[in-house]
């Protein structure tokens, strides 16, 4: 990028006054300094859930048997809903930047079409972190504890959490010890007579996920499952609100009149810094 | 009003449409890299376990964080324009940044082994 930026200027110069000693405006600098205090909190956020993972002597879930469906579909596909979200948030964030560019052509047509495109793209996040929650919140079936504290998997043809035991195909799989998810192979499968005696005599059931349990591992997996990538998700729900916003001015005309785009590549630094921080809430929550 | 934000900052950041093809192209190379990355990380992440030893899953972690990183030098660098700004205005930015969240990443990881120990012990 050209600008002044570039330009070699001695230390005099720079910091003599009557000009900004880093070259930028004074809107920029403040994002900057706002993204920075936002990037805190999210580093704060993950090392929290770092700290958790780390210290607990529970064991944890790992992402990809946890996160492996995908709508409509049935069967295990892990991780590719996540990386399809990851994908998308990439993508709407190459055409922000391409926005940007078309900006410091002047190229009002081009400003419109990418922001667009980059509002098109964050609407479909949100909508899959929507779809995401809902699967996440409502389970694959949960799990009862007996009064001697054994655990069994709840099955059923149609996925029934309300009446389970009344769904067609009910039956109960022993969990193996120690292990917070099922395991796919070798598991004891109950027939339906000692399934549901079970069912009936049962302590607890637990399904799907809130604040308080949920059936994939420690409260506090789902609790900050629903903190961090809540968190980001409203950054990316509040980022398209305001790229909505800037390309209503767009179309008015009003950067055009104004001479300069800059308040595009002030909204970018913003939606980049979400899609930077879903990079780090990919790797730390989903993939280790 | 005059407003205080026209100044030359802001308009020396026009290019002329060769200039602009140049950068397109770095933006889709970036792009293409961005896209690479995250490919090999999801296919590692579904496939390691069946690919490698259960005991190589430190190294694949710690490939995880590398790769994050390049990640994210290659967002802030280029698709937030921090390495075409000034070297102070790069320094304010990363340098408190990175004195703050190295020392909270190494007295969370040292006191969550601490916390883990007395867990082992008093449960």
């Amino acid at each position: 990028m050209a600008g002044d930026a570039s330009k070699a200027l001695s230390n005099d110069v720079l910091w003599g006054g009557g000009r900004s000693p880093f070259s930028i405006s004074y809107g920029k600098m403040m994002m900057w300094f706002f993204l920075v205090s936002d990037a805190l909190t999210f580093s704060g956020l993950l090392t929290a859930y770092g700290f958790v993972r780390h210290s607990t002597t529970e064991v944890w879930p790992i992402g990809e048997e946890v996160f492996r469906a995908l709508p409509g579909l049935t069967g295990s596909y892990p991780l590719i809903y996540v990386a399809l979200m990851t994908a998308i948030l990439i993508f709407s964030s190459v055409t922000m930047v391409l926005a940007v560019e078309a900006g410091h052509r002047m190229d009002k047509k081009g400003v419109i079409k990418w922001l667009f495109l980059t509002v098109l793209g964050g609407a479909f996040f949100v909508g899959s972190q929507a779809w995401e929650w809902s699967h996440f919140i409502h389970g694959g079936g949960g799990y009862i504890t007996t009064p001697q504290g054994e655990k069994y998997w709840v099955h059923n043809d149609t996925h029934d959490t309300h009446d389970p035991a009344n769904a067609p195909g009910f039956h109960l799989v022993a969990a193996k010890p120690g292990h917070y998810l099922q395991e796919a192979d070798g598991a004891h499968h109950l027939d339906h007579a000692a399934s549901l005696k079970l069912w009936n005599e049962r302590a607890n059931y637990v399904n799907g996920a809130n604040m308080t349990e949920n059936e994939y591992g420690p409260p506090q997996y789902a609790n900050f499952f629903f903190f961090i990538t809540g968190f980001h998700g409203f950054h990316v729900f509040s980022g398209v609100v305001i790229n909505i916003i800037v390309l209503i001015m767009v179309i008015q005309g009003v950067f055009h009149r104004r001479g300069h785009y800059e308040m595009v590549e002030k909204a970018g630094l913003y939606w980049h810094f979400v899609d930077l921080v879903w990079v780090f809430v990919f790797t730390f929550f989903y993939l280790l | 009003m005059e407003r205080d934000d026209i100044i030359e900052y802001s308009l020396d950041a026009h290019h002329s449409e060769e200039a602009g093809r140049k950068i397109r192209r770095k933006i889709w190379m970036v792009t293409l890299f961005l896209a690479v990355v995250t490919a090999i990380e999801v296919t590692l992440g579904a496939y390691w376990k069946e690919w490698f030893p259960l005991s190589a899953w430190n190294s694949i972690k710690w490939t995880y964080v590398v790769l994050t990183l390049v990640k994210a030098t290659y967002i802030v660098m280029t698709f937030m324009h921090l390495g075409d700004e000034r070297r102070n205005i790069r320094a304010i930015i990363l340098l408190p940044y990175a004195l703050f969240i190295l020392y909270l990443v190494f007295i969370a990881i040292f006191e969550s082994n601490y916390v883990h120990q007395l867990w082992l012990r008093f449960l």
